[in-house]
C-alpha cells in the first residue's frame, strides 16, 4: 500500500469510528442531495456526495490536495436533507478538516484565530484579562462568580464576541439588563471563561477544542450554579452535546429558550411599541443542529408592535450566515473561492419580506448581516437585532 | 549540516505593559510573555532548510514563563533537539544573553545560527551580531531567504525602499532573520500534545552572567505629550508664506547671495 492510500485507509476507518456505524458511509445512496444544499457546493471541486464517493473509492488523497474542504461552514444542511442519516457534518467534513490541519495545510486567516484560541482563550487575539470589561458600567452589578464566591442560579456563559466584539458588546450589556431587570441571580465567569471552541472544533481543531473546553468544564466545577445559560448557540451546541464527552456535563439552555420560559415575568416590562416588520433568521447551531424554532419566534411575537414575516428559506431550511465552522475567519479565503458572501445572500432575503428588522440569536450574526447590509441595502430600511436587544428596547431599561 | 536557532520570549503586547513603582523596568506582575515574532520566522526558516537539505535543527531558548511550550511547539514543526537555558534572567540583556549562548553555542559547533533580526525588549541593541561578535562569526541582518550550498550561504538581505541585495556568505555565520520563506506554519494542538510526552527538553544550567557593557537604564516611562502640531491655514499663497517664515525661524531655509 502506498502512502496516500494508508492515508485514505486510515480516514476510512476514523470516519467510520466518528459516525458509531462503520456501515454509514458504505450507505450513500449518491442522491446528491448534501451537494444540492450545500451553499458552497457549486463551488467545490467535492461536494459533500462526490466526498464520500472518492472516499469509498479509495481516492481521500485528491480531496487532500485540494482547498475544498475549507468552504465548509458547517451549517449542517448536508446532514439535514441526508435520506440515509449520514452526519456528513459532524463526521466527514469535520474529519477531513482534522486531516488538512494536522498535515499543516491552513489558510492563515484561519491560523491566526485558532493561535490566537490556544494563546489567549479567544479567537480575536484580545486580553483574557478584559474578559468583563463591557460589563463596567451595568448596575446592579454583573457577579464574577471568582470573587462573588457565593451560590447563583444561573452561571450565564457570555461567549468571545459578547465579550469582547465593539458590536456585540451591546447584546451582552442587554442580557445583563434584562437578567437585572427579571431580578435573576445569576454570575460569569469574566476571565475564568475561556472560548466555547466549537467552532474551532469544526474547523478541525480538536486538540484545540479539548484544551479549551476542559478549562471551561473546570471553572463550572468550581463554582454552584443550578444552569447555565448561553448566548452563543455555538456555546450551546459545545456544552450540551460536547462537553459531556469529556466529562463536564451541566444542565444548559440557550438564552432564548431560558427567556421563553420567563415569558410572563418579562411581559409586563414590555412598555414600548417596536412597531416594525421583523424577521428572523435561524441560527444553524440553534435550529438545524439543536431543533429550537419555536422560542425565539415567541420571544418576537410577544414584542408590542411587531409582525412576524419568514423569509423563504426558514426553520430547517434556513440559510447559514457564513461564519460557522471556521468560516467567521475565513472571509477572505471564501471571498477569493467564490467571489460570493452568504450573509449578503440572507440579507437580500430579509429585504424581499419588507421587513425593517432583521432579528437574529447568534452573536456571529450582528457584525456579519450589519456589513453585508452596508452592501446590499442601499436605502437603509434595515435594521439588525439581536432578540436580547429588541425586548431590552421595549422595556425601556 | 546543523543548524542552531536562538529563540527568546519577549513581553506580550495583549496586555498594557506598565512600568515598575522603581521607574526603570516594566512591572511584571501582568506580565505576559510570547515568541519573539522575528524568532518565530527564524524556527520556520530552519525547518523549511531541513525540509530542503536534511540538514539538523536545534532550537535553544533561555528559561521563560512559557518557554516550554514554545520548545515543545519548535519540536513539532520538526526540529531535533530543544534546549532550554536555566538560571536567573530576572535583570537580563542581550549582552549578557550572547555572552553566555554563545558559549553553548560553541559546543554544539554548528554551520549556521539563525536568530531574530531584533526584538521589542532590545535595550542594548539586537542579539545576532552580539553573538556573532562572541562567536568570532560573519553576521547578515534582515535576512528574508536562505539556500545553502556546500560551506556557503545565500543569503537574501532587505534594505529599506524595497531593494533586496544576495549575498554569499562562507559558513559558520549567523543570520538575523527578517522573515521567513512562508510564514510561519500552524501545529495543530493534539501534535503538540503528543510532542509533550515524547519528547525531552534538554535543560543546560547557565554560569553567572556578565552584564558588562549594558548601558544604565536612568528612566522607562510611557511616551508623553508634548508641543502639538501647527494646522497652516488660509489660501494657498498665505500657507506658503507661513511654510517660508516657519522654515526660516527653524534654520531650514537661509537666504544666500548669489
Amino acid at each position: 500500500m502506498s502512502n496516500l492510500e494508508t492515508a485514505n485507509a486510515i480516514f476510512y476507518n476514523k470516519i467510520q469510528e466518528a459516525t458509531q456505524d462503520g456501515e454509514k458511509l458504505r450507505n450513500c445512496l449518491q442522491c446528491g442531495n448534501c451537494s444540492g444544499i450545500c451553499p458552497f457546493g457549486y463551488v467545490m471541486i467535492y461536494p459533500p456526495s462526490r466526498m464520500i464517493a472518492e472516499v469509498r473509492a479509495n481516492r481521500f488523497e485528491k480531496i487532500l490536495g485540494t482547498e475544498n474542504i475549507w468552504m465548509c461552514v458547517s451549517c449542517y444542511a448536508c446532514t439535514s436533507v441526508c435520506p440515509a442519516q449520514i452526519p456528513i457534518t459532524a463526521g466527514l467534513m469535520t474529519g477531513a478538516k482534522e486531516e488538512l490541519l494536522l498535515a499543516g495545510n491552513v489558510p492563515s486567516e484561519l491560523q491566526a484565530a485558532l493561535e490566537y484560541s490556544q494563546r489567549y482563550g479567544n479567537p480575536l487575539g484580545e486580553s483574557p484579562r478584559k474578559r468583563a470589561d463591557w460589563a463596567r458600567e451595568i448596575q446592579p452589578e454583573v457577579k464574577l462568580l471568582g470573587k462573588y464566591r457565593q451560590p447563583v442560579d444561573v452561571l450565564w456563559f457570555v461567549g468571545d464576541y459578547p465579550s469582547y466584539h465593539p458590536r456585540v458588546q451591546h447584546i451582552a450589556q442587554s442580557m445583563a439588563k434584562l437578567l437585572n431587570a427579571l431580578n435573576i441571580n445569576f454570575g460569569i465567569l469574566g476571565p475564568e471563561e475561556y472560548s466555547d471552541g466549537d467552532s474551532q472544533r469544526l474547523a478541525g481543531e480538536r486538540g484545540l477544542f479539548e484544551m479549551l473546553a476542559e478549562k471551561n468544564g473546570q471553572a463550572f466545577n468550581k463554582y454552584d450554579f443550578k444552569e447555565i445559560i448561553t448566548t452563543d448557540p455555538h456555546a450551546y451546541n459545545a456544552i450540551k452535546n460536547e462537553y459531556p464527552k469529556l466529562g463536564f456535563s451541566f444542565p444548559v439552555r440557550h438564552y432564548t429558550e431560558f427567556l421563553a420560559e420567563n415569558i410572563e415575568k418579562i411581559l409586563p416590562f414590555l412598555k414600548n411599541e417596536i412597531n416594525a416588520r421583523v424577521t428572523y433568521h435561524d441560527p444553524c447551531y440553534l435550529g438545524r443542529a439543536n431543533n429550537i424554532y419555536e422560542q425565539p419566534r415567541s420571544l418576537i411575537q410577544n414584542l408590542p408592535g411587531v409582525e412576524l414575516v419568514e423569509m423563504p428559506h426558514n426553520l430547517k431550511n434556513s440559510l447559514c450566515c457564513g461564519g460557522g465552522g471556521g468560516g467567521m475567519w475565513l472571509d477572505g479565503f471564501q471571498w477569493e473561492k467564490s467571489h460570493v458572501r452568504l450573509s449578503e445572500w440572507r440579507i437580500q432575503e430579509a429585504l424581499s419580506t419588507g421587513a425593517n428588522i432583521l432579528a437574529v440569536a447568534c452573536p456571529y450574526e450582528t457584525s456579519r448581516f450589519e456589513d453585508a447590509a452596508k452592501n446590499i441595502d442601499k436605502t437603509g430600511q434595515l435594521r439588525i437585532r439581536d432578540i436580547v436587544e429588541l425586548l431590552v428596547e421595549s422595556m425601556g431599561v | 549540516m546543523k543548524i542552531v536557532v536562538f529563540v527568546k520570549l519577549v513581553p506580550d503586547l495583549v496586555e498594557e505593559l506598565t512600568v515598575d513603582p522603581g521607574g526603570t523596568t516594566l512591572d511584571t506582575t501582568w506580565l505576559r510573555m510570547i515568541i519573539n515574532e522575528f524568532d518565530d520566522h527564524a524556527v520556520e526558516q530552519a525547518i523549511l532548510l531541513k525540509e530542503k537539505t536534511s540538514t539538523q535543527v536545534i532550537v535553544i531558548a533561555p528559561d521563560f514563563d512559557g518557554v516550554d511550550e514554545v520548545l515543545f511547539t519548535a519540536c513539532a514543526k520538526g526540529a531535533d533537539q530543544i534546549i532550554k537555558l536555566t538560571g536567573d534572567f530576572s535583570s537580563i540583556n542581550n549582552h549578557a544573553l550572547a555572552r553566555a549562548v554563545a558559549s553553548r553555542i560553541k559546543i554544539l559547533q554548528p554551520d549556521l545560527v539563525l536568530t531574530g533580526v531584533q526584538a521589542n525588549n532590545d535595550i542594548d541593541g539586537s542579539i545576532g551580531p552580539a553573538l556573532a561578535a562572541c562567536l568570532n562569526q560573519p553576521f547578515v541582518g534582515y535576512v528574508s531567504g536562505v539556500t545553502l550550498e556546500d560551506n556557503t550561504a545565500i543569503v537574501q538581505k532587505e534594505y529599506p525602499g524595497g531593494v533586496i541585495a544576495e549575498m554569499s556568505i562562507t559558513l559558520p555565520a549567523v543570520l538575523g532573520i527578517q522573515a521567513a520563506e512562508q510564514p510561519p506554519r500552524y501545529v495543530a494542538v493534539s501534535k503538540v500534545r503528543q510532542v509533550m510526552k515524547t519528547s525531552n527538553i534538554d535543560e543546560q544550567p547557565l554560569d553567572e552572567l556578565d552584564n558588562s557593557g549594558f548601558p544604565e537604564v536612568t528612566r522607562m516611562f510611557q511616551s508623553e505629550t508634548s508641543a502639538h502640531a501647527e494646522m497652516i491655514t488660509g489660501s494657498p499663497d498665505e500657507i506658503a508664506d507661513r511654510l517660508v517664515s516657519v522654515f526660516k525661524e527653524k534654520g531650514i531655509l537661509q537666504r544666500t547671495n548669489r
